[in-house]
């Protein structure tokens, strides 16, 4: 066992924190002070301000950094990766614009598409020239998602595609979506689909937002009515799309970005607790308290030798086991335990929210307990987390769900 | 950055199951529930034989010279197999400490006996409210005719009916709240003046009161300085911490494997209950925190090996984890074994038993979250 990093990512690490140290001195006040007003995240003002920030990034190379050097990125080794996101949640820096086309579309191109997608779309995928969105999900295809209805008729040299998709995230301001639609639709759910790339300019698509829990509209519905998608923009071959999107939704993030986060949470909470009084003592003086945030820690801690376990296995290269899956489960919950501890130690100010007189750091906490709501569902509810860790990291028969 | 098992610690991990698979079956085990010495001499030979007492004993005194690591691996395969005896009172509780603190004359006396499996030993530590800190210790030594003269009530000594030797914890000056004053001594079992009376166990593990009544110990017993105990026992508990976390992530993941195994086979309405989500989302929930106590288990371990700041630190959270690890996997897995896991035949219950025994042992999980917050300033 060694914990240690080799000079060469030490000196990566540096590069990282010396890049950080003077450009997030350029970030507005209000991402880094909760008091400050700061615009709405659904607002075009943040969407500017995001790209504002990528753009930084992709300058310095800081995007992508594990894409290979011939598509724009740096080709960065798995630790210079754990490395990297390490220290932007460290310094709480923002990420870059254009996620889902950098996490989910560009290594699927990478790994799937044709020469000429792969030279017309990764570029811009990383400059976030264009944005992109997801449109997997459907009204009837949730947690069940090879159930897709969304039909692509055949028309000689393309689809003729309807249909209608849920849960689009960014879809009101994305230049392409990644697109999962039925081709076939006689054979079994998982035989007849087909992954196709969406120009969401095209005729007959229409964005409605959505307005989530929060208030804010991030997502959308989007609406297919006869769009045409030219075969040129097809993921791989016909019917075979299942697959291609279960590969898309296996590029997962490092774990240990997200411990980094956790423990930015815990802190923040830590402020909290001593700041909040009952009974004229501070509610960090509560036996109850200091329990709950003692086990928050060991949480972290867990979370975090866990994933190194998980690390370690991949960069031995065996075949990922359970400590990968139970990750992704335990790093969400403790997030949402986290959240709701953090409104249950405010008491009756946990009912203020932003902008309000007395809202404890205006807000932040209100707005992140119910966000967080989302992540027990997105990218897999929690039940289904449960059901792949059951079924494929112990073995046991799949359920009839 | 590697945090894995090297090579040598999955042969040793692999070879110590392999062995136990055959010299430790649960027949033994649960022979040894009404034995009254608890272990089986045999047994106790064999693994001498294989190098298990002599493991991390240094090697100019008769052992192996391994880490502390590597111990773990044993003992996380020993709590697998619930392999009853004093192997860890003798090794991490005595012999750990001794080769640590003690003087060469001691080491010379006691190490090589202990390697070759010939010497037992336990720690007297507990007093009647069993509480871990330099305040719980009334039992005194005070000086007598170039010695020293004990008497005090110890309670819940693992072993001690079969024990040579008592690492005993006394206090010699100070106020009761002083963690100055502390002094250990390592004390021939068979002085004049002490007795030593069994009590029941729910897990059959073997615990005594251990009574000195004006016991006589020569100054070459005390180890350490006189007064100067206490960083020993503190060092002897984040041990024995991180020590019970290994033996308890070894029980927890045989209940996991033997629940997930019983539910892939057990047919109910036609179908293996394995395929139930109510039985898939027990499971998946045992899976994440007997990983999770692997993870933090190891990681107490290396920090031991490596003497990291971070131990202290590393043995609550280790402990705090796996305490609640054990318990709620030997609950949840006699659950999903219904009628039958509620029944003496099924070793089941001896894990669940074992997790509450285990749970108590050096500090349970509130006590660590507490010692986890006092370590963290809030």
């Amino acid at each position: 066992m060694d914990f240690s990093y080799t000079p060469k990512e030490e000196a990566f690490r540096k590069e990282v924190r010396d890049w950080l140290d003077v450009h997030m001195k350029e970030l507005p006040n209000w991402w880094r002070n909760p008091e400050v007003m700061g615009p709405e995240i659904d607002s075009d003002e943040y969407h500017q301000f995001s790209l504002w920030w990528h753009k930084k990034l992709y300058a310095a190379g800081f995007v992508g950094i594990a894409w290979p050097k011939e598509y724009g990125g740096r080709g960065a080794t798995l630790l210079e990766q754990v490395v990297y996101n390490e220290e932007m949640a460290k310094a709480r820096a923002p990420g870059p614009a254009n996620g889902l086309g950098i996490g989910w579309a560009g290594p699927t191109i990478m790994a799937y598409g044709s020469e000429e997608q792969k030279k017309r779309f990764l570029p811009k995928i990383l400059s976030a020239e264009e944005h992109w969105c997801q449109g997997f999900s459907e009204p009837e295809a949730g947690s069940d998602l090879a159930n897709v209805q969304t039909r692509a008729v055949d028309a000689g040299d393309h689809y003729v595609v309807n249909g209608q998709k849920v849960w689009t995230t960014g879809g009101h301001y994305s230049d392409w979506a990644i697109l999962l639609v039925r081709t076939d639709p006689n054979a079994p759910k998982h035989r007849g689909l087909t992954y196709l790339l969406l120009d969401m300019h095209s005729p007959g698509v229409t964005v409605r937002p959505l307005r989530q829990i929060t208030g804010h509209a991030e997502f959308n519905e989007v609406f297919l009515d006869s769009v045409k998608i030219l075969k040129s923009l097809q993921i791989g071959e016909t019917n075979r799309g299942w697959h291609i999107a279960v590969g898309t939704l296996a590029f997962e993030r490092s774990a240990l970005a997200t411990t980094v986060q956790r423990e930015n949470t815990f802190q923040d909470l830590i402020k909290v607790a001593r700041q909040v009084k009952r009974h004229g003592r501070p509610v960090i003086e509560d036996p109850l308290v200091r329990q709950r945030l003692a086990q928050f820690h060991i949480d972290i801690q867990v979370l975090k030798y866990t994933g190194l376990r998980s690390l370690t296995g991949q960069l031995r290269g065996d075949r990922p086991g359970p400590e990968t899956l139970v990750v992704n489960l335990f790093g969400t919950e403790l997030n949402l335990r986290m959240q709701e501890f953090a409104m249950e130690i405010q008491g009756p100010y946990s009912r203020l929210m932003r902008g309000s007189d007395y809202a404890i750091d205006n807000g932040s906490w209100q707005f992140s307990f119910l966000s967080a709501r989302g992540t027990a569902i997105a990218s897999g509810t929690l039940e289904i987390k449960r059901n792949v860790i059951a079924e494929r990291g112990l073995g046991l028969p799949r359920s009839n769900r | 950055m590697d945090f894995g098992l090297s090579e040598q610690q999955v042969m040793l991990k692999t070879s110590a199951r392999d062995f136990l698979d055959k010299e430790c079956p649960k027949r033994l085990v649960r022979q040894m529930i009404d034995d009254e010495r608890g272990y089986s001499p045999e047994l106790w030979k064999k693994m001498a034989e294989l190098g298990w007492q002599a493991l991390v004993i240094p090697e100019e005194f008769g052992g192996v010279g391994s880490s502390f690591l590597d111990l773990a691996v044993l003992l996380e395969e020993m709590g697998r197999a619930l392999v009853p005896g004093p192997f860890v009172s003798t090794i991490v509780h005595c012999a750990r400490p001794i080769a640590g603190f003690g003087t060469d004359e001691q080491k010379r006396r006691l190490l090589p006996a202990i390697a070759g499996g010939d010497l037992i030993m336990t720690m007297a530590l507990a007093e009647a409210e069993g509480g871990l800190e330099a305040s719980d210790i009334a039992t005194a030594a005070g000086n007598s005719g170039g010695g020293f003269v004990i008497n005090g009530r110890k309670m819940f000594v693992p072993d001690a009916h079969v024990a040579d030797y008592f690492l005993c914890v006394t206090r010699t000056s100070g106020g009761s709240a002083d963690s100055e004053g502390i002094s250990v001594f390592l004390i021939d079992a068979k002085a004049p003046g002490i007795s030593i009376r069994k009590l029941r166990t729910i897990s059959g593990e073997k615990l005594c009161e251990v009574v000195f009544s004006d016991a006589m110990v020569p100054t070459s017993a005390l180890l350490g300085e006189v007064d100067g105990g206490w960083p020993i026992v503190s060092r002897i508990l984040e041990e024995a911490q991180v020590a019970e976390s290994a033996w308890m992530t070894g029980g927890a993941r045989w209940v996991l494997e033997t629940s997930v195994q019983y539910a892939c086979t057990r047919v109910q309405f036609g179908v293996p209950i394995g395929s139930f989500q109510a039985i898939q989302h027990k499971c998946a929930d045992m899976a994440v925190e007997v990983e999770g106590a692997t993870s933090a288990m190891y990681y107490a371990a290396w920090a031991v090996a490596e003497n990291d700041t971070q131990m202290p630190m590393a043995a609550s959270v280790a402990k705090a984890w796996c305490s609640d690890t054990f318990k709620h996997a030997a609950i949840n897995g006699i659950q999903i074994h219904g009628g039958i896991g509620y029944t003496w035949d099924h070793d089941m219950h001896l894990y669940l038993k074992r997790a509450k025994a285990s749970e108590v042992a050096f500090g349970d999980a509130d006590y660590h979250r507490d010692r986890v917050a006092r370590l963290l300033n809030i």
